[in-house]
């Protein structure tokens, strides 16, 4: 299962474009959504992706940084976030593949994609909330508003 | 997953009021799913007549849609001169036609006051009511368009009118006929 809340959110360094990357502990100060998702161009996840970019300044507002994950390439990720007019990073957890996705135990060894998961992290990269959606259901964005609201209210 | 709020009078109502079932859409002018979902609607309505009422709130996906925030806009507009439902229902019935000069043809059409309506298109306050219905549409587990309330429970069930109208009839405690 997912990690849970509580656990220290694991470290990664991944490629958001073809020359640029991001590492978590760079974000350390700002809270982190990180959605995992099967694939770039899944039907579910075309929906659930557009809905986070709308609602960015809704998770600025809370202090919080965005960004989806899947096992595809930096090439794949910039034409689909290109054609969804996507305004937030898509990380590449391609090499080697689905690495992150088992740090936070939402590696499908079978299908070799990661669940529909969604962690929030705090300001201290401690995990605040995971969430593992069934893999078809678009888990939307009422759990990380949630999330937010209730470490704004502990500060944390 | 439940509605938040309920539908209280900033909301477009359509129907009986003392309706024992009531349907709540958050749609997006420019999604086709929504397009076809309106025609649902338009079923559910005439076989549920008095059993049903119904709430329109916007749920734009703006940056995938390039026309669905502006669409919004002159429906809220319309909405002003009391004409939601027929500026919604010119909406959903010319989906490839919402480009803005054709948003200021329907309200000619719909004989508004035209210099009002471009002022309200264009007001902050329409705009706020649109990203209050988008933020509640958030908060309720709208997780993509149409998504549908019923009495204030997120609907997951089929919307094609038969499915529809024999899952909400159901509730009303009589059975429907579809048309």
């Amino acid at each position: 299962m997912a990690l849970e809340a509580g656990k220290q959110a694991p470290d990664f360094t991944l490629n958001s474009t073809p020359d640029q990357k991001v590492s978590l502990s760079e974000l350390r100060g700002r809270r982190v959504i990180l959605a995992f998702y099967p694939a770039d161009w899944s039907p579910v996840c075309s929906d659930q992706l557009p809905i986070y970019s709308e609602l960015l300044p809704e998770f600025r507002r809370y202090g919080a940084e965005i960004m989806g994950i899947s096992v595809d390439g930096v090439w794949c990720h910039a034409a689909f976030a290109k054609d969804r007019k996507l305004r937030f990073p898509l990380l590449a957890d391609f090499e080697p593949k689905g690495e992150v996705a088992r740090a936070y135990e939402v590696y499908r060894k079978k299908d070799g994609f990661s669940e529909r998961a969604l962690f929030v992290i705090d300001r201290e990269g401690i995990i605040r909330w995971s969430y593992v959606s069934p893999i078809g259901i678009n888990p939307g964005a009422d759990g990380i508003l949630e999330a937010l609201e209730s470490m704004e209210a502990k500060k944390s | 997953m439940s509605l938040k709020p309920p539908v209280g009078p900033q909301d477009h109502v359509q129907g009986n009021p003392d309706a024992p079932i009531e349907l709540v859409e958050y749609g997006d002018f420019e999604c086709p799913f929504c397009g076809q979902a309106y025609y649902s609607v338009k079923a559910l309505q005439a076989a549920l007549g008095d059993d049903l009422r119904f709430a329109f709130r916007n749920f734009p996906l703006a940056q995938a849609h390039p026309h669905a925030l502006p669409a919004a806009q002159a429906a809220e507009a319309a909405g002003l001169q009391g004409r939601f439902w027929e500026m919604h229902d010119l909406l959903f019935e010319h989906q490839d036609m919402l480009d803005q000069p054709n948003l200021f043809r329907f309200a000619a059409a719909l004989g508004l006051d035209l210099e009002r309506f471009a002022r309200d298109f264009a007001s902050p306050e329409v705009a706020a009511k649109i990203r209050a219905d988008f933020l509640s549409g958030a908060r309720s587990g709208v997780n993509g368009t149409p998504t549908f309330f019923v009495n204030g429970e997120r609907y997951d069930g089929s919307w094609a009118p038969q499915d529809f109208i024999a899952a909400l009839s159901s509730l009303a405690g009589g059975v429907a006929v579809p048309p």
